[in-house]
Formats: C-alpha cells, structure tokens, sequence
C-alpha cells in the first residue's frame, strides 16, 4: 500500500505536484492519466525516490520512504523512455541487475522469453530501437517478482503483439494481488487493465476514484468518453 | 559497494581512455629519463608535466565519466541501492582506475631507473592529487545537469588552480613586499592542491634556487618532514572536502 499526503514539488517556479494527497490500496490497478506535463512523471519519480519532493510525506507498505531505500525491493519500475548504458549488451544489463539484487531470489524470466529477447542477449543497448528498449524496460520491471509496479507509458512504442503480451503479464500479475500503477494516454488500454483512477491535471488530483463508479457517473460506457466529460465539466472530485 | 565499482570499473576499461593514458605516462617517464643524463634533473622535468597532465587528465576523465554513467545512476536509482553507495562506488571506480594507470605508468620507470626517496614522494604527490581532482570534478559534475556547463566548470578549476592562483599569489607577494609576509604565503600556499604537491616534492629533491619564496620559507618554517607531513595531510583534506560537498548535493539532487 502506498500513501502519499500533501506532496509538493516545484521546478524553479513552476509548481509540477501542489499538495497532491491519496491513497494506493494493494490488489489494485490504478491508471494516472492527465495532460502531457501534468506531473504524472514526477509523481512516479518522487515514489521511486529519484526526485525529492519539497514537503510531504509517501508511506510504502507503512514506511516512510525519505532517506531509505529498501523499500525499493518491493518495486518493478518501467520508465517510460529507458536509459541504459550504451555499450552494454542485454545479457550483461540482465546479469548486472541480478548481481546487484543477489537478494532476490524469486526471478520472474517470463518476459524475457516472452519479447523473445534471449534471442539477442549479444546486442548493445545503443543499437536497440525505441520498442526493443521498451522489452527490456518491460522484462526488468518484472524481473525480480516486486509487489508493486510502476508503469510509466508501457505499451508506448511496442508492437501489437508486444503489446498484447504485456497486456496478458499485467493482467496475470494482477491476478496475484500484485498493486499496478500505470500511466498512459492509450486510455482503451487503461480501460481493459485498471480498476481506479486517477486524473492529474496541473499538479492537482482532478478525479480519485474506481472506473466504474466515474463510468456511472458521467453515464458513459467508455473511459475515453468518461475522461472527455471530467475535462468538460471540470468535475473536481478529491 | 565493491559490487557497483566492480561493474563501474569494467566500464571504465571498456572505453580504452584509462590504458591510452598509462602509455603515455609510460611513454613521457621512459623519455625524459633517457632523454636528460641527470637524473634529478629529469624528475624535475617530469614533476612538472605531472603537475600539468594529471589534474587535467583527473579532472575531465572524471567529468565526462560521471555525465556517460547518468544513464546506469537512474537504472541504480530505481533499485534498492543507497544513493550514498552508489556516489562512493562510483568516486571509488574512477579514482582507482586513475590511480592505477598513474602509478603503472609513473612508477614502474621511476622504479627501475631512479629508485630514490624523492621519487616516491613524487609518487605519492602524484596519487593524492589525483584523488584530489577526481574529487573537484565530482563537485563539479553534480552541481549542474548540462553536460557542457559540468566540463566547462571542472576546467575552470584547473584553471584556476594550475594557472590562475599562481599569478594571484604573485600579485599579492609583489604588492605587499614591504610586510612580513612568510605566514600568509603558507596559508595562501596551502589553498592549492598543485602548490601543496610542487612544495612538497621540491622539498625532497632538494633543489633550493627552484623552490622559490614559498617553498624556502616552507623548509625553514616546517623542516623536511614535518612539511611533507603537512602538505600530503592537507591533500586529503582538499580530496574529502570536495567529495563531502559533492555526496550532500547528491543525495538531494533529481534525477
């Protein structure tokens, strides 16, 4: 479970979260959708503990995460454009992340096969394309079994079939009772894989609440349309 | 920590930057001790091109490298790996990498051809002064995102310290001539590294016309080795210092 009270954070002048507050229950799947530069990035990004927020407060499962870190162990995260060191090869990227988490001993592979990456373990990362970094971005985010996962844009820049693969993953994991947080402007995908959601828009939480219940509301049947009406009506619901 | 060095350092060695300077370490050292029949004139000539070559070559190796790594600090970042860890792994990579190519490249000539005290006081300046500039240029690096702007201040700290202070310190010695001013060049001599690391070799070659105002006074102030004493302790506080400053900015900084 996450919980995250009050955070702000400003860039210079521009204000990205201004006292955003909510709550992420476990065995939930939770879709951030807002306009491009709505802080959805740097939200992730204070979660993970890359950007530190100015005042605040994120508890993970309890604990507070400033000025820890193993916390960490429990999150899958998928950026949304991977960097990677340029000349490293797959396999070594795959062997190097497992050697740094040598704790964990419950390795999840699947994706690996799966995007058929094994198949080109020879290959450095410079030399991948766009959706190929996406695979590897995908396969480490599940690698080691975490409980919570971050997905930031996942099905951006993968194939259909890649695509559908993730998909059938997130929707296995999700079985689990595994906490998904995904970000994404493909809002029919967010309709199949999530159960809440929640709309940022300037830094501000606009809409926290189940899809169903949004779908209810505005009377429509899709999370696009749903979507579309909150925008119209700047329905403010915290 | 060893466990991230390990994988920085195999990084570090993929590029090839580190041998291509043990071979011209190598090459400049053999050279100028054939070149020269007097030994002790030699490692003059060597101390000075070591003064020159390894706060830049630290310097700007270390910059460049900390801004390619940015890459693999966000792939860390995201892993349950202390930011500290990550920083010291990271200083502990380059430094050493440094380290080893100037002491190969260095030290097996100064070895095999003139095994002498004074070189291995030369040695020593040599190393603490890489650490000292790898540790300007990681205060250098983390306090600016652009890349350009990182290099560019990392230059001017070597520069300042190479070229600039120097001609600051002249200035100072020749405007206020007519007071007593031992103490006061001490003090000032002691606020750069290269300074602290010329005096300090001088001393043990003992070549009194070269080493100046400062490094005569520093003889009679301190003596031989009490002075070397001296000036290798306050190196390493010129390399934690920075580093103490560059670690606070970086557990704080957004990636």
């Amino acid at each position: 479970m996450i919980s995250i009270r009050s955070l702000n954070k400003k860039f210079g002048k521009l204000c990205v979260l201004d006292r955003v507050s909510v709550e992420f229950q476990s065995t939930k799947s939770y879709a951030i959708i807002g306009p491009n530069g709505s802080g959805k990035t740097t939200l992730i990004k204070c979660l993970l503990g890359m950007v530190l927020p100015d005042s605040g407060e994120i508890d993970v499962n309890g604990e507070t995460i400033f000025k820890h870190w193993n916390y960490r162990r429990n999150i899958g995260y998928m950026p949304q454009i991977g960097h990677y060191p340029d000349q490293m090869k797959i396999g070594k990227l795959f062997e190097m992340m497992s050697d740094l988490r040598s704790d964990s001993s419950a390795i999840d592979g699947e994706l690996i096969q799966e995007f058929k990456l094994h198949q080109i373990m020879h290959k450095r990362m410079h030399s991948l394309s766009g959706g190929t970094r996406q695979k590897v971005s995908g396969a480490l985010a599940f690698l080691f079994n975490p409980s919570i996962l971050i997905l930031d844009e996942p099905t951006a820049g993968l194939d259909p079939i890649a695509v559908e693969v993730l998909k059938s993953k997130i929707q296995a994991e999700k079985a689990k009772g595994k906490l998904f947080l995904i970000t994404s402007h493909i809002l029919s995908d967010l309709d199949e894989l999530s159960s809440d959601v929640l709309y940022l828009e300037e830094g501000h939480v606009l809409y926290n609440n189940s899809i169903q219940q949004l779908k209810d509301e505005t009377g429509e049947v899709k999370l696009g349309r749903a979507i579309a009406a909150v925008m119209k009506n700047n329905l403010v619901k915290v | 920590m060893m466990r991230i060095a390990k994988h920085v350092l195999y990084d570090i060695l993929r590029n090839r930057f580190v041998i291509f300077y043990t071979l011209f370490l190598l090459t400049i050292t053999f050279s100028l001790f054939s070149l020269d029949s007097d030994a002790g004139k030699a490692s003059l000539s060597l101390l000075n091109i070591i003064l020159l070559v390894v706060p830049l070559v630290s310097i700007i190796f270390t910059t460049i490298h900390f801004f390619n790594s940015y890459e693999f600090i966000e792939l860390l970042l995201a892993q349950p790996i202390n930011r500290s860890v990550i920083f010291f792994s990271e200083f502990t990579a380059v430094a050493l990498a440094l380290s080893v190519a100037y002491l190969v490249g260095v030290g097996i000539p100064l070895f095999f051809i003139f095994p002498d005290a004074s070189s291995f006081f030369m040695l020593l300046a040599g190393l603490l002064l890489t650490w000292v500039f790898v540790s300007l240029a990681f205060f250098a690096s983390v306090s600016t995102r652009d890349k350009a702007k990182g290099i560019g201040i990392a230059l001017l700290f070597w520069f300042y310290f190479s070229l600039i202070y120097d001609g600051f310190l002249l200035y100072i010695i020749y405007s206020f001539s007519d007071y007593p001013l031992e103490k006061v060049t001490l003090l000032l001599a002691s606020l750069n590294p290269i300074d602290l690391a010329r005096i300090s070799i001088l001393l043990k070659l003992d070549i009194s016309a070269l080493m100046g105002y400062t490094g005569a006074f520093y003889k009679a102030f301190f003596g031989t080795y009490l002075g070397l004493f001296y000036s290798f302790g306050m190196l390493l506080v010129w390399t934690i210092v920075p580093l103490f400053f560059a670690r606070r900015k970086f557990l704080t900084k957004d990636i």
